[in-house]
């Protein structure tokens, strides 16, 4: 119920839940083979999400509609680029959704570093016993962030759900900037700590 | 390159993660982040915890609803040209001067293509300026400043963000070098000195004016444009 990003069940139907696994193997399935089955699934589970999503920053239905949409265009589009070992699907998709919202709402730029760019620093090769699979990964952050205190969690929506600075939610929640910070880093040392990483 | 002591904080990453970081604070994130992969390995956890909250929405709508949004999504499928999905293009192999080893993207493309092309300003002491353009309020700069010398001297009104490309320096007994990333707020004045083996070269953004301490800086800085 936090912020009324959680609707009750009851006005609605339920949304099928969606394992990380079987989302890795949609969105596979959707870049190897263009297996339109496959994103419908993906459809049906991140498109209500999505719009959503785009509603909280949008304020118009109609346009939230158009943003969800070209999202998941952009996830049949790019569904190949997809790497199961070096993410999992519903980050991926995240990210697909946060740049759609940043090009089309905030209309800003948002500078990236580029992988192929002969002055990039490459990641050191993965030692395989510290990390976990990427879809056990996603579920174990799943239940991490269940797991966090109420105020830590609610910080993280209004970062993630809210076109706000940090400044301005410890303007809205009357909270020393400070504070605001420290329970940020409180949350991720704890999603840190679920995944077996350093604090 | 020696390894980066010093971080982006959770707080400012995950600004950048949530897409909410204006263009000039997320120029200097973005290129320590194509230097330092641990930071980019903090991002993808944070990138995770905004996928796994977008599945934690539990959204009101109808079954007519969700119907017809996948009637139009088929109309736009079947609208796609039946080419190949898009696939990692092959980059081709790109060379690049010595001197922009540390100066990777996206900042290299701000600064025109090559550090060795950078215009710089004289600021009188042993120091010099590049004022990078980008849209919006923020003041982004490159500042060169010399072997042993103070960078110029300041307090702040707000954030100040500083990404360490070439050359160290010290700040409060911490050394800071390339790909450092050096975070204050408006509770720190900021002292940093260069370190007497060479240049130091470094990107500031700042969201207000540098607010320097000496009288006789105060009294040239609307000349100096800094």
């Amino acid at each position: 119920m936090l912020l009324g990003i959680r609707m009750p069940k009851s006005k609605g139907p339920a949304l099928a839940e969606m394992s990380a696994e079987e989302m890795t193997l949609c969105l596979v399935r959707t870049g190897r083979s263009r297996d339109v089955a496959s994103f419908e699934r993906l459809f049906v589970h991140f498109g209500p999400r999505i719009r959503s999503f785009m509603l909280k920053r949008a304020l118009d239905g109609q346009l939230a509609e158009e943003l969800m949409q070209e999202t998941m265009m952009m996830v049949w589009r790019k569904a190949a680029l997809f790497d199961p070992q070096r993410g999992n699907a519903s980050a991926w998709i995240f990210t697909l959704a946060r740049n759609v919202m940043i090009d089309n709402l905030r209309k800003a730029k948002r500078p990236e570093f580029d992988p192929t760019d002969p002055a990039f620093v490459p990641d050191a090769p993965e030692t395989p016993d510290v990390n976990f699979e990427q879809d056990e990964s996603a579920e174990r952050i799943r239940q991490a962030l269940d797991s966090l205190p109420v105020e830590q969690a609610e910080l993280l929506r209004m970062s993630f759900f809210e076109d706000i600075s940090h400044s301005m939610i410890a303007e809205k929640t009357n909270l020393p900037l400070g504070t605001v910070k420290s329970r940020i880093r409180a949350a991720f040392s704890r999603l840190r700590a679920a995944l077996g990483e350093d604090q | 390159m020696t390894p980066i002591n010093h971080h982006i904080s959770d707080a400012l990453l995950l600004e950048y993660a949530a897409g909410t970081l204006e263009e000039g604070w997320s120029l200097a994130v973005a290129t320590h982040l194509a230097l330092c992969p641990d930071c980019r390995k903090r991002l993808s956890l944070m990138e995770a915890a905004g996928g796994a909250l977008i599945e934690s929405i539990e959204p009101e709508t109808t079954p007519e609803r969700e119907r017809e949004s996948w009637t139009a999504m088929l109309q736009r499928l079947k609208a796609e040209p039946a080419g190949a999905p898009e696939s990692e293009a092959q980059p081709a192999r790109r060379s690049i001067e010595e001197v922009d080893r540390t100066i990777p993207e996206p900042l290299r493309s701000y600064i025109g293509g090559s550090l060795a092309a950078v215009e710089w300003r004289r600021l009188g002491i042993g120091a010099a300026q590049y004022q990078v353009p980008v849209d919006g309020d923020l003041n982004v700069k490159l500042l060169r400043v010399g072997p042993g010398r103070p960078l110029p001297e300041h307090g702040h009104g707000g954030r100040e963000l500083t990404l360490i490309l070439k050359g160290c320096y010290r700040c409060d007994g911490e050394a800071f070098g390339p790909g450092d990333f050096d975070e204050e707020d408006e509770e720190t004045v900021h002292e940093p000195v260069v370190t007497p083996d060479g240049e130091c070269i470094c990107l500031i953004v700042t969201d207000a004016p540098l607010k320097f301490k000496s009288r006789m800086m105060r009294a040239v800085q609307p000349f100096l444009g800094i």
